[in-house]
């Protein structure tokens, strides 16, 4: 194999392992504020890149995701407010059955809204044939974007959950919920804010990706289960697990393609789901211990 | 008990005496109402082929609305039966069971894809109900089922005419992509079958997921392989626009064929720069102003079109006119041999001559497709806009 070559499948896998790695992510975010895994999580993905398509009808590129992002967001937080806030003591069981029948709902609204068509936002810098080198290897600007914008939410989200208050907070909640309450922090609110979150940056990774991808009102299920694989395979809870997880899924899958039939690319990230919930069910880089402590 | 008995009674009476009061001011129009033909349709309107289904759907309606205005087929109304399969054979097996046994349609039109197809077609044959499938592998016409027929043209003939247009082009060495359906899988076969007939060699051969969403991985791999002249990709779904991208970022400049699948127009606007040059075989639809003024199909093409264009406002694509052929086909069929099943399936299997959108029409027992070679034409794409191929 050339290292031309080379580096163009470490590209096809880092782009992929990037997006992977933002949607489990998502999951960890509200996972460790409930302790559920909230299924509709690509479905946050999908409503980013669609809304921000509509909005780029009648206004300018950046602002048309922004406002995308920021109504994926209120998205989030009403779906929170309604269907799980007033919820006393749900068991995981409901609340998955909860979160599944949510994905289900907003795909159903989207297909109304977008119709059965793929749309995809234009490309934020040349169009379909543009190309840069790098290293012998060419790609599209696009993926320097996604790679870019998704490095820069992984740095921010974890500043964010080390050194400000809110994000302390949060993580008090995820350590010990009675404990966090009794310290006077409304765990509700940070369960509310777990939401706005993971649907901001699933909205900002939908847009970003969709020159690429596309976006199709159906689209959210398979990155929510390739989403679901690396927050498993990094261990639940984990979000630098996730970003490793992701991108070894994405390298994985692209170099998988060298040796086997394109078709098996798929089937390798289930197998690796399977054999991980058999053989390590605290994940690649979750600690067994702590995982025994989770309900879930 | 006997008040139940009473009480049943005295509702039959009402129910008859309501209907005896209905009945002569439904015949005082002294018009004969005859009975409605139901024609089902299991089409993917939603889902990865919605580029199909959705055209064909829209299609059927607009001409059964207009059938029935001008007062149906020799009096009968039609009434359409739509069910969305959204591209998966499962569904599309139990609507056909539905469509057969609790609606008890006439005739049934679709699927849209091979793969839906191939798995009703012993359903349809079992139920002796016509089926015109509006999708285009050659195993659903070969061996031929006595109930079954198709609109599209013949996905052999697709091939000869790629292979053609490579010959002209000196190209010797292809890499064939296909994706996971039924249509892409039926495509790869006779790509491989075919090519030794051409002088042409399939040097590496790819089948991707219906859900794709990025193929450079498979791009890099077969771009590193240098003897590959050209590249033929097999599929209905978006994926078609995306290998087009890929292709073109990795600066991979070999010609890109597609099959007779490209022919909506969005797949083009999907593809964006990158669609330009695509080759691929399709239908005259796809510019009927540019025919002879003697082409039979000329005058329906341009009819069609600007009927479909008007009442959706969105551009007609091949499928949709695959569609109109088996609802022609079916009403032509009605219309000489009235309302019996065997009588309208002979009448459907000796039609001759018959100009639809996909071509003209020649069934015969051996030939439950009916469309020659010539019914295809080469197309490119040229500024966004399909354009004629000339070498």
């Amino acid at each position: 194999m050339t290292s031309e070559l080379f580096l163009q499948y470490v590209f096809a896998g880092l782009t992929y392992g990037i997006i992977y790695a933002i949607v489990a992510i998502g999951f960890n975010i509200i996972y460790n504020t409930t302790g559920i895994i909230n299924f509709a999580q690509g479905e946050f993905v999908m409503l980013g890149g669609m809304i921000s398509i509509s909005l780029n009808q009648i206004m300018p590129l950046p602002v048309a995701i922004v406002l995308a992002v920021i109504i994926t967001m209120a998205t989030g937080a009403l779906i929170e407010v309604v269907f799980i806030r007033w919820l006393e003591k749900p068991s995981v069981l409901r609340m998955i059955i909860i979160t599944i029948g949510l994905s289900i709902l907003i795909r159903e609204v989207a297909l109304h809204i977008w119709g059965e068509s793929v749309r995809a936002l234009p490309y934020f810098i040349g169009n379909e044939v543009t190309s840069v080198s790098i290293l012998g290897a060419r790609i599209s600007p696009q993926v320097l974007w996604v790679m870019g914008v998704c490095s820069v939410m992984v740095l921010i989200l974890s500043v964010f959950f080390k050194y400000t208050l809110m994000g302390q907070k949060m993580q008090a909640c995820a350590a010990n919920r009675t404990a966090a309450t009794l310290c006077g922090i409304n765990a509700r609110n940070m369960v509310t804010l777990s939401f706005v979150l993971s649907a901001g940056i699933g909205a900002l990774a939908g847009c970003v990706m969709s020159p690429i991808t596309y976006t199709s009102y159906d689209g959210g299920t398979g990155l929510a289960i390739k989403g679901f694989t690396v927050a498993i395979m990094g261990g639940l809870g984990n979000s630098m697990g996730a970003v490793a997880a992701g991108l070894l899924l994405g390298l994985l899958e692209a170099f998988s393609v060298s040796v086997l039939p394109l078709a098996f690319q798929d089937a390798i990230s289930i197998s690796i789901l399977l054999i991980i919930l058999f053989v390590r069910p605290q994940g690649l880089f979750g600690r067994k211990d702590a995982a025994g402590l989770k309900e879930f | 008990m006997k008040k139940l008995l009473n009480a049943g009674l005295v509702g039959s009476i009402a129910l008859l005496a309501v209907l005896a009061f209905m009945l002569p001011s439904g015949c005082s129009k002294k018009e004969e109402v005859k009975e409605t033909i139901k024609i089902g349709a299991i089409l993917a309107v939603t889902g990865g082929a919605s580029f199909l289904g959705g055209p064909e759907a829209r299609t059927l309606q607009m001409l059964a609305d207009e059938l029935n205005a001008q007062g149906g087929i020799n009096g009968h109304k039609v009434e359409l039966v739509i069910k969305d399969s959204g591209a998966n054979p499962e569904k599309a097996i139990s609507f056909a069971k539905q469509l057969i046994e609790e609606e008890k349609v006439f005739a049934i039109i679709g699927p849209s894809t091979s793969g839906e197809t191939m798995k009703i077609k012993k359903i349809a044959e079992e139920g002796k109900t016509i089926l015109l499938s509006c999708a285009a592998a050659q195993v659903i016409v070969n061996p031929v089922a006595k109930y079954v027929f198709k609109t599209p043209q013949k996905d052999s003939h697709a091939v000869q005419k790629i292979y053609g247009a490579m010959k002209d082009q000196g190209i010797t060495k292809i890499a064939v992509l296909a994706g996971n359906t039924g249509f892409g899988k039926a495509g790869r076969g006779q790509l491989e079958k075919i090519a030794p007939d051409f002088g042409i060699e399939v040097v590496m051969a790819e089948t991707y997921d219906k859900k794709s969403t990025d193929l450079s991985a498979v791009v890099a791999k077969l771009m590193a392989n240098k003897d590959i002249q050209a590249v033929v990709n097999w599929s209905i779904v978006p994926a078609q626009g995306i290998l087009a991208k890929n292709m073109r970022q990795a600066g991979w400049e070999v010609p890109l064929f597609q099959s007779h699948g490209f022919g909506n127009i969005k797949y083009v606007e999907a593809g964006g720069a990158a669609a330009e040059g695509i080759i691929f075989p399709a239908g005259k639809l796809l510019a009927p102003e540019l025919l002879a003024d003697g082409d039979p199909q000329k005058e329906l093409l341009i009819n069609y079109k600007a009927a479909y264009e008007g009442k959706y406002n969105e551009p007609a694509s091949t499928f949709g006119g695959h569609a109109y052929d088996a609802f022609k086909i079916l009403c032509r069929a009605i219309a000489t041999a009235g309302t019996d099943t065997e009588k309208v399936r002979d009448a459907i299997e000796n039609l001759k001559g018959f100009a639809g959108t996909g071509g003209v029409f020649n069934f015969s027992p051996e030939d439950h497709n009916g469309l020659a070679i010539d019914a295809f034409a080469m197309w490119t794409v040229k500024d966004g806009k399909f354009a004629p191929y000339n070498k």
